[in-house]
């Protein structure tokens, strides 16, 4: 995006933000339900991109994280406990078994670490399925209770609507403080030629765990308010194919790119639902829009427009050069 | 000891469907690095068409015949020529992701134009069973395990006696060199997209009849090739072969002797310690790590 003007997109940021805060006022019930799952689902997305799309290590296992944290807010919130307590045992929970699934990635790449991560992800969806005395078994949780912050009970749609976002706020600055932290630096490293970097004296090893633990501890944090979103769980939603749809978003809005999983889950959350008017068609034609969008932009949305903003720096670059070549003829 | 015989027998006859399916899948990935998440969904497409054939009055031997060819026009040509060839140069995973939709798309495709109840489908094979080494098996087993094997044998012959299959072999271990000593590459890896679509044609009518032609069946059919795949090698036909009758047998095995609710667990660990230990496979060769 750096073809913007700084003040023009710092201007951009503000109007998306106040729009995010007040245009969702006067929305109805539904409404607001889809757009809580929108930023939920974009910290989702936004750990796997920090695992896929700046580490490089392909993961299909996700879901699996957001099931993990969902059913410790579940079970920790049905028990008394407060939501910030509940998500902080989630953010654990999660990085501790995103560090151990990392362990795979150590021994095998791409494809080999696609399918263990798949395995773990069908284990995990079994275990919430079978465990009853923990987690339900089919009947799930329910009566899953909305957290007060600061006081105010956020049981309505719209006050736990500003949770989710406020969540996201929260999440977007570390993430972006993180991927410009050194640690970033190291993880695209790591993407672009782990041999090397560890040539160069990153710990490879270290920091393909750490990739894995915090975007599964993402996934987590994304899991601990999908559970008093939906007020109750059960373990259907959190199976493979949930891992499937976050690695779409992550792929459609644009992997190692900031803005990617804001895009990418809005497509995937919203777009079935402005499609909805075509009735049983909307899936279909959101799998049909998926790839011809991969078709024509395998590096997502984002990449068309960074392709579009690199085209544009070349030709002002080459306007400039011509200028300055006729102007060296002249004073020959 | 007749319980493990009936357990086995049924454990080879899925597990030889899921071969078929296997091979099918290392076969698009040999020749064109094709992850194809939507393997389940083209093995579940088939028998719809073939439902959709009887349902225009075709008797069933010609719903067979429309049904494979109809197969191998959508799901080895049209999915190649549309969905893989524009995305092949792209690299492995954007592709994986294209197949992943795709998968969707086949799914609520058959929900919304078929059905989305569980359809019966007639067997190739007649029911009942006969007698051997004094147990009753079902014939249904048995076809399916002679149909299966003699696919198998089949593609083995034309893969490694036929100068056809030498040269669909060349096109996948090294297609620069195969191209310059003068075999058609883009052919053949037409001509494996066009085998795939047989496999899983013929999977889908012998698995069918088993568990019922419905839109979502091809998740469970999917994930038993893909392990299979895995399992065995995932460069080599044989692997796939062998992984696909070890997941049947497992995953027959697992239901009667761990748990039902845990049976599913037993081909994923398998699968995690396949990878950890022996990432080629059981019977595949070392790929080299790319770096």
């Amino acid at each position: 995006m750096s073809g913007f003007a700084k003040p023009l997109k710092i201007a951009l940021g503000i109007a998306v933000i106040a729009a995010l805060i007040v245009v969702p006022m006067n929305f109805n019930r539904y409404g607001l339900f889809i757009l809580s799952q929108w930023a939920v689902m974009t910290i989702a997305a936004m750990g796997l991109n920090l695992t896929l799309g700046y580490a490089g290590q392909v993961s299909l296992a996700q879901g699996a994280f957001v099931g993990i944290g969902a059913y410790a807010a579940a079970i920790m919130t049905t028990h008394g406990w407060p939501l910030p307590a509940a998500i902080a045992a989630a953010i654990v929970l999660s990085f501790a078994v995103g560090w151990v699934l990392g362990y795979p990635a150590l021994r095998v790449q791409h494809h080999y670490l696609a399918f263990v991560t798949l395995a773990f992800s069908t284990l995990a969806f079994l275990v919430f399925r079978n465990e009853s005395w923990l987690t339900g078994g089919i009947y799930g949780i329910s009566n899953i209770p909305r957290p007060h912050i600061f006081g105010i009970a956020t049981n309505k749609p719209l006050p736990f609507y500003y949770v989710c976002l406020g969540s996201l706020a929260i999440v977007s600055l570390a993430v972006w403080w993180l991927i410009r932290s050194p640690w970033g630096r190291a993880f695209i490293a790591l993407r672009e030629n782990p041999l090397r970097a560890q040539s160069l004296g990153v710990d490879t090893r270290r920091y393909t765990l750490m990739a894995f633990a915090i975007g599964s501890a993402l996934g987590g944090i994304a899991g601990a308010l999908y559970a008093p979103l939906t007020q109750y769980i059960d373990p259907v939603p959190f199976n493979l194919s949930l891992s499937l749809d976050l690695l779409m978003m992550v792929i459609v809005g644009g992997a190692g790119f900031y803005f990617g999983p804001f895009l990418g889950a809005m497509i995937a959350v919203l777009l079935p639902e402005w499609l909805r008017f075509t009735e049983g068609y909307y899936l279909m034609l959101y799998a049909i829009a998926v790839m011809l969008l991969l078709i024509w932009s395998p590096t997502g949305i984002l990449g068309i427009l960074d392709r579009y903003m690199a085209a544009r720096r070349t030709k002002a670059a080459s306007a400039l050069r011509a200028v300055a070549k006729s102007r060296l003829e002249t004073a020959q | 000891m007749s319980n493990l015989f009936d357990l086995l027998v049924a454990g080879l006859a899925t597990g030889a469907i899921y071969a078929l399916v296997a091979v099918g899948f290392t076969l698009l990935w040999q020749t064109s690095q094709t992850i194809n998440f939507a393997q389940g969904e083209f093995v579940m497409l088939p028998a719809f068409l073939m439902l959709a054939a009887m349902h225009v009055g075709a008797p069933f031997w010609l719903a067979i015949i429309l049904g494979i060819l109809l197969s191998m026009v959508l799901l080895g040509l049209a999915f190649k020529m549309l969905l893989v060839d524009p995305m092949m140069r792209h690299g492995v995973l954007p592709l994986a992701i294209a197949t992943m939709a795709l998968a969707i798309g086949i799914k609520e495709a058959v929900k919304q134009f078929f059905s989305a109840e569980a359809s019966p489908f007639p067997s190739i094979v007649p029911t009942g069973d006969i007698s051997v080494f004094r147990h009753a098996v079902s014939l249904q087993s048995i076809g399916v395990l002679v149909v299966a094997i003699l696919a198998v044998v089949g593609l083995t012959t034309l893969l490694n006696r036929t100068s056809l299959g030498h040269q669909m072999q060349a096109a996948a271990q090294n297609p620069t060199v195969a191209r310059i000593i003068g075999v058609p590459v883009e052919r053949m890896i037409l001509l494996t997209f066009l085998i795939n679509a047989f496999l899983v044609a013929l999977a889908s009518l012998l698995i069918t009849p088993i568990y019922l032609a419905k839109f979502s069946s091809g998740e469970v059919l999917g994930q038993a090739a893909f392990i299979a795949a895995i399992v065995g090698g995932f460069n080599q036909v044989r692997g796939a072969i062998a992984g696909g009758l070890l997941i049947g047998v497992l995953d027959n095995l697992a239901a009667s002797y761990v748990s039902t609710q845990y049976r599913a667990a037993v081909p994923m660990l398998v699968l995690i310690i396949v990878i950890l230990f022996r990432p080629q496979g059981l019977l595949g060769r070392a790929e080299e790590r790319t770096v």
